[in-house]
C-alpha cells in the first residue's frame, strides 16, 4: 500500500476511536447524572456544574485524536 | 467558497490553517512568510502576528469593558452592562471561595480574566470562517486566523504561565525546602531509597499539568474550527447556513465549557500549590 492509503486510513482509525470513546463517555456521565438526580432532585443544581466540568475533561482526549486524524488528513 | 478561487479543497483548509507569520527568510531578509514551506524555513524565531494581534485586541476590549463598567458603577439602579459584570464578578468569586482553600488575593481577579479572555478567543469561532480573512485579502495580507486559541502558541503561552505561578507560590507559601522536600519525599515516604522514583513522578506531574491543559484547549478549538472549515469548503452557498448555524448552537456550549474548565483546573492547581502536607 503506498503511503496516502496508509495515512488515511490511520486517519480514520484515530477519528472512529475518538467517537467511540467519547460516546461511550458521554453515556456513561449521562446515564449516571439521571440516576443520581433521580435519587436526589435536590442536589441537580450541583450536580450539573460538575457535569459541565466533567464533559470539558472527557471532550478533551478524544477531541485531540480527531484534530490530530484531521490534520493527518489535510495538511 | 473553494471553486470560486480556483483552490482544491485540501488548499482552502490548509489555508484557513496557516497562521500570519513574521519571520527571518531563508535569505536573511525579515518579512511575511506567503507559504507554508517559508513559514517551516523561519523556524523558531518567527512570530505569528495575527494571534498575537487577535490576543492583545480581545484582552483589550476586556479590560476596557470591564473598566468602563466599573468606572460608571451606581449604586442606583444599574444599567446592562454594569448587571452583566456584575454577575460575572459575583459567580467567579463564589466559585474561588468553594474551591481553592488558601489565603491569595490574587487567584480571583487571574481567574476572571482567564475565563473571560478563554472565552472572547473562542468565540472569535463563531464569526464565519471567511469574512475576516477576506475582508483582510482586500489589504493583501495573505493569511489570517482568527481564532487565537487554535495556536497552540497561545494555549501553551497561557498554561505555561500558570506553571509558574504554581511553582512561586509554592515556593512562597512553603519555602524552598518545602517545595523540594514535596518533589523529593512526596509519593511513597521519606526514603533514601526511594528518592529517584518521588522524583520522577512528582516532576511528571507537575510537567503533564500544563501541557494537558494547554493541548485540551487547542484540541476541542481546532476541532471546532475545523468542522466549520469543512462545511464552508465542502457544502454549498445556499445550504451552509443550516450546519453552521447547528453547529455553532453546540459549539457555543463548548467555547464556555472549555474556558469555564481552563479556569477551574487552574484554582484547582493553585490551590494544590497553596496546601501543605
Amino acid at each position: 500500500m503506498e503511503i496516502e492509503g496508509i495515512r488515511i486510513l490511520a486517519a480514520a482509525i484515530m477519528l472512529s476511536c475518538a467517537g467511540v470513546s467519547t460516546a461511550i463517555g458521554f453515556a456513561m456521565l449521562g446515564g449516571k447524572f439521571l440516576e443520581g438526580a433521580a435519587r436526589q432532585p435536590e442536589m441537580v443544581p450541583v450536580l450539573q456544574t460538575k457535569l459541565f466540568i466533567i464533559a470539558g475533561l472527557l471532550d478533551a482526549f478524544s477531541a485531540i485524536a480527531a484534530v490530530m486524524g484531521l490534520l493527518l488528513i489535510f495538511t | 467558497m473553494s471553486s470560486e478561487h480556483g483552490q482544491t479543497t485540501g488548499e482552502y483548509i490548509q489555508h484557513h490553517l496557516t497562521n500570519l507569520t513574521y519571520g527571518q527568510h531563508a535569505d536573511g531578509s525579515w518579512g511575511i512568510a506567503h507559504s507554508a514551506e517559508e513559514v517551516k524555513e523561519m523556524g523558531f524565531a518567527a512570530i505569528n502576528l495575527d494571534t498575537m494581534g487577535w490576543s492583545i485586541v480581545l484582552g483589550a476590549l476586556f479590560i476596557i469593558l470591564f473598566r468602563l463598567a466599573a468606572r460608571k458603577a451606581t449604586s442606583g439602579v444599574p444599567g446592562g452592562l454594569q448587571n452583566f459584570v456584575e454577575y460575572m464578578v459575583e459567580v467567579i468569586d463564589n466559585i474561588v471561595k468553594e474551591s481553592f482553600h488558601g489565603k491569595n488575593d490574587l487567584i480571583a481577579p487571574l481567574a476572571l480574566t482567564i475565563f473571560v479572555w478563554i472565552f472572547l478567543m473562542n468565540a472569535m469561532d463563531l464569526v464565519p470562517v471567511d469574512f475576516i480573512p477576506r475582508f483582510f485579502a482586500l489589504f493583501g495580507v495573505p493569511y489570517m486566523k482568527v481564532v487565537p486559541s487554535t495556536d497552540p502558541n497561545i494555549t501553551f503561552g497561557l498554561s505555561i504561565s500558570v506553571l509558574c505561578l504554581m511553582i512561586f507560590y509554592s515556593i512562597k507559601v512553603k519555602g524552598f525546602g518545602g517545595f523540594t522536600g514535596e518533589l523529593l519525599f512526596q509519593p511513597f515516604g521519606k526514603n533514601i531509597f526511594l528518592i529517584p522514583a518521588n522524583l520522577f513522578l512528582e516532576t511528571m506531574g507537575l510537567v503533564v499539568k500544563p501541557i494537558s491543559l494547554a493541548l485540551r484547549l487547542y484540541g476541542n478549538m481546532l476541532a471546532g474550527e475545523l468542522v466549520f472549515i469543512i462545511i464552508a469548503a465542502m457544502l454549498p452557498l445556499w445550504i451552509q447556513w443550516l450546519p453552521y448555524f447547528a453547529w455553532a448552537l453546540l459549539h457555543l456550549l463548548i467555547i464556555t465549557i472549555q474556558a469555564f474548565v481552563f479556569m477551574m483546573l487552574t484554582i484547582v492547581y493553585l490551590s494544590m500549590a497553596h496546601e501543605s502536607h
